[in-house]
């Protein structure tokens, strides 16, 4: 039974419960609902989670730990000289996953019986010929460890299968028999049931929780697993940045931060005047009428994918500059430069600036205003004299938010500003940053041995430190500010 | 008492209250260009939108128009069904080369027929004018319709890239001189056959439908499985973090006690909603593909990747919009004996409705153009073969709306450039609904307390 219809029968099994169970409130007081604590429908909905949850919750479980503990069993059955010299265990647990494919893509296709596959197994030569014609490529030679090793994989995944359709199904039949008898008149059906249905709503909001869980511990894990392939001071210290996927690199992550450190600062240089002024004009001198044109309009410079950025920065920013500015100058001769990716982050992130400001500003009590307006002064004295200090923690913490957004924005750098990692004080050549990085690793290869693949998770972790700090930050700013006028 | 002599006389600054002085035409002037700046800049930032989406649709919209060949094609027996026993089996052994010859010849004799002068041209660079993908698309008409064998038929084939471009203005005679892919002469035959009315440009449903093309013929190269794979996505978004997101925001906004936990909960959303999103890429990465073993490039692990990077962008508007909910409405279904949920999911939840939606379909749209998490979960793979059927057709290769316009920056041709830009306008136009729709339900349904 393949696992949606295993969905579709616990479904309809509960729904089996909730059909059941109300008729038997029903006929437990005959017919007299009035002798019943709940309506018939909350004992329908009890019986229904009972039959539904646990089963769908078990079977999530099993889904997802299920490869684990296969492979952890099955890694065991190879041998150590099976495995060919250059190569690692990981890798070859890669072929025993494929040759697991092809066999099943064999089977599915009926070239081979289920009963045949052993005799086919015993032939390594022959086993190669047939899973080349199913389309699946093999790596290196397979020993015949690693052949009984995908054999026994593909016994346990299919006796697991097996296993967990037998043990939801039980399971719902079991919480559909509790249901039913526990139904009499007296029964508080919909307290249990809404009890119930409170417990599903707080394992949602438990999700945001796991999410962060899930990131920490996956970037956690990976990057204590790469600083015991490579020194951790080497990581922090060093200034070069030269991966070699012969082993051998240096992995320095100065020339990246510096790349990152550099295009924010010139979006955010580019921001936050225009992003300022602009929340000033809005929240100043417009009238309400423009304002509810053109704040829309700024705002929907956020509203736009990345991707159109980086579209943008490539095909017409990045020669503009190239073919104007820097090839008159002589200043460089590459369209993807710091200063493409630096412009067009900087119009990104513009409305980052203005919205908020602006709302902070319209918090600005108008009294303050009128007292600064009142003595005499003008409009923009009175902004910059009253309205911008007292915004100021607020601004400060829009900024660092905008800071936050361009350190981690990644379509934009990745398409514009190069990818050589350089530390160079000119902005029109190319450089790159700790996003670009984590992409190019990470893209293609994914066997998680190498120290050039893994650093990617040790970026990922800098990168999350750092945008966590800013916001953070930011929101402590803010958060202080605002209870000023509360 | 000879205090009162030695305090000076109040400065007077001007002569006259009517006539300013010249610090208070500094402090006008000041203001004056206080006030211009504030102008400049929003000027800047619209003039800025306006730059981008100028460029973005200038460069985009001659992808959905394609320089199109038409000639008939006598479709040789002989060649393609040597054994004229018109067997489906028979038939599927002549490979694309075989279509190309018999193509090949239509086309020159076509070319012949108009009287149109080939001087210097050989064969094959007449052929050259059409798309390798010609051939292909000839083989599936014939072997759909076997009968078609032995007849002449009028049959409509794209032209190179190269032609194409020239008809678009990107290639150009002094530039084919350069081009080892297309020569001058080449080009001389197109604006001929142009003239006869044999080649145009027309509109092309085919960059909206067909799969995804390979380096060499940029002409061929469609949006059909990235528009659906990103419809497969967008299905499994909605799926998950509509029922998750409601949950989730109605148990912190109507039950959640104030407490520490609670606040966990909360500063975690907060948190959550400002990570960069190539992070829930590399989450992406390490839970799915690496722990659970779930297959690469697949629209159910893009899917998974976005309703994570979703859900807290949705739990904000959520909760605001069951915020906005006066307490009166609560107080009138508990008062008649409603239990706390009761009120909450017959009550609040319908009249917070139009709020929720809005915030679901604008985090919705902002999914449908993320692109650096797919990256990592391997959707920049070239696929050409469509995903299959739902739900089957989740656990499939499929490649997605912005991660395609990627993909094709990254090609050589500059064919593509016109097919990435193509796909952005594809892109912004899905955009574009939603938020409309967004609007729509905000004007039309919300209410004001």
């Amino acid at each position: 039974m393949t696992n949606g219809y295993l969905i579709l029968s616990v479904l309809a099994l509960a729904a089996l419960a909730f059909a059941l169970a109300r008729r038997r409130a029903v006929a437990s007081v005959a017919g007299d609902t009035r002798k019943l604590h709940s309506l018939p429908r909350h004992h329908g909905q009890t019986a229904f989670l009972l039959a539904a949850v646990p089963g769908l919750v078990l079977m999530g479980a099993w889904l997802l730990l299920q490869p684990v503990v296969i492979d952890a069993r099955v890694g065991g059955m190879i041998d150590a000289a099976d495995i060919p010299a250059g190569s690692t265990p990981g890798l070859v647990m890669a072929d025993v996953r494929r040759i697991g494919e092809g066999l099943d893509r064999l089977v599915a296709a009926g070239a081979v019986g289920e009963e045949a596959l052993a005799a086919l197994c015993a032939d390594a030569g022959g086993l190669r010929a047939r899973l080349a014609e199913a389309g699946v490529a093999l790596g290196g030679d397979i020993g015949p460890s690693a052949v009984d090793a995908a054999l026994a994989r593909r016994d346990m995944a299919r006796g697991g299968h097996r296993a967990m359709t037998g043990a939801v199904l039980a399971l719902a039949l079991a919480g559909l028999g509790y249901g039913l008898s526990r139904v009499r008149p007296g029964f508080r059906a919909r307290n249990v049931s809404e009890t119930l249905v409170l417990g599903l709503l707080i394992g949602s909001s438990l999700i945001a929780i796991l999410t962060t869980a899930g990131i920490v511990a996956s970037l956690l894990f990976e990057t204590l697993h790469f600083f015991r392939l490579y020194p951790a001071a080497d990581f922090f210290f060093s200034t070069v940045w030269n991966p070699q996927f012969r082993g051998g690199s240096d992995l320095g992550i100065w020339p990246l931060l510096w790349g990152t450190l550099y295009v924010s600062l010139i979006a955010l240089l580019v921001a936050v005047p225009v992003g300022l002024m602009s929340a000033i004009y809005l929240s100043e001198y417009a009238s309400a009428r423009a304002r509810a044109w053109i704040k829309p309009a700024i705002e929907l410079l956020a509203g736009i994918p990345t991707i159109v950025y980086g579209l943008f920065a490539l095909i017409t920013v990045g020669p503009l500059l190239r073919d104007w500015l820097a090839r008159p100058l002589g200043i460089g001769s590459s369209s993807s430069s710091v200063m493409t990716a630096g412009l067009v982050m900087g119009i990104m992130v513009i409305p980052f600036v203005s919205s908020l400001s602006d709302d902070i500003m319209n918090a600005v009590p108008q009294a303050l205003r009128d007292g600064s307006l009142g003595l005499g002064a003008t409009r923009s004295e009175t902004v910059r004299k009253v309205v911008l200090p007292a915004a100021l923690p607020g601004i400060v913490g829009a900024v660092l938010l905008a800071a936050s957004r361009a350190i981690g924005e990644t379509m934009i750098v990745v398409m514009g500003a190069g990818a050589a990692a350089k530390l160079s004080l000119n902005p029109f050549e190319a450089m790159t940053t700790v996003t670009v990085k984590i992409v190019s690793q990470l893209t293609g290869d994914t066997e998680f041995a190498s120290p050039e693949t893994l650093v990617a998770f040790a970026l990922g972790l800098t990168l999350f430190v750092m945008t966590l700090a800013l916001n953070v930050l930011a929101l402590v700013i803010v958060r202080k500010y605002r209870e000023q006028y509360e | 008492m000879t205090d009162a002599a030695a305090v000076p006389a109040p400065r007077t600054r001007g002569a006259s209250l009517l006539a300013p002085d010249e610090r208070v035409k500094r402090r006008n002037a000041a203001e004056a260009r206080f006030r211009a700046s504030g102008l400049v800049a929003i000027v800047t930032a619209l003039l800025a939108l306006v730059w981008l989406l100028a460029s973005i649709l200038s460069a985009g919209l001659p992808a959905f128009r394609q320089t199109f060949v038409t000639f008939p094609v006598t479709l040789d027996a002989a060649v393609l069904d040597r054994k004229g026993s018109r067997d489906p089996a028979d038939l599927a052994k002549v490979t694309t080369v075989g279509y190309a010859k018999v193509l090949g010849a239509g086309f020159a004799a076509a070319v012949e027929a108009a009287g149109v002068g080939t001087d210097g041209l050989t064969p094959k660079e007449i052929a050259g004018l059409l798309s390798e993908q010609a051939p292909a698309r000839l083989r599936d008409m014939v072997l759909a319709d076997p009968g078609l064998i032995g007849q002449t038929v009028a049959f409509t084939a794209l032209a190179s890239g190269r032609i194409d471009g020239y008809l678009k203005g990107r290639v150009t005679m002094e530039s084919a001189r350069l081009d080892s892919n297309v020569s001058p002469g080449q080009l001389a035959l197109a604006e001929a056959l142009k003239a006869k009315g044999m080649l145009g440009l027309a509109f092309n449903p085919g960059f909206l439908t067909m799969p995804d093309a390979s380096d060499k013929r940029p002409e061929a190269a469609g949006l059909g499985v990235a528009v659906l794979g990103s419809l497969y996505m967008m299905i499994v978004v909605l799926a998950l973090s509509l029922p998750i997101g409601v949950a989730a925001s109605v148990y912190l906004e109507e039950f959640a006690p104030r407490n520490r936990f609670t606040d966990i909960i909360e500063v975690n959303i907060a948190n959550l909603a400002a990570v960069p999103s190539i992070v829930y890429g590399i989450l992406g990465l390490a839970v799915f593909i690496n722990f659970a073993g779930l297959p690469q490039s697949a629209p159910i692990v893009g899917g998974l990747v976005l309703t994570l990077m979703t859900l807290p962008r949705i739990i904000i508007p959520t909760r605001a919009a069951l915020k906005a909910v006066p307490p009166s409405i609560r107080d009138a279904a508990l008062g008649v004996g409603a239990s706390k949920l009761q009120t909450v999911f017959h009550h609040v939840v319908p009249l917070a409705l139009p709020g929720i939606l809005t915030g679901m379909i604008i985090g919705l749209a902002q999914a449908l153009g993320e692109t650096a998490p797919l990256l990592l979960i391997g959707m920049v793979a070239f696929v050409r073969d469509m995903p299959g059927g739902l739900p089957a057709g989740l656990f499939d290769p499929a490649a997605a709306l912005p991660v395609q316009v990627y993909n094709w920056t990254q090609r050589g041709d500059p064919g593509f450039v016109e097919r990435a830009s193509g796909a952005i306008v594809v892109l912004l136009v899905f955009l574009l609904v939603m938020n409309a729709l967004a609007i729509f339900l905000r004007r039309r349904f919300e209410r004001r307390w």
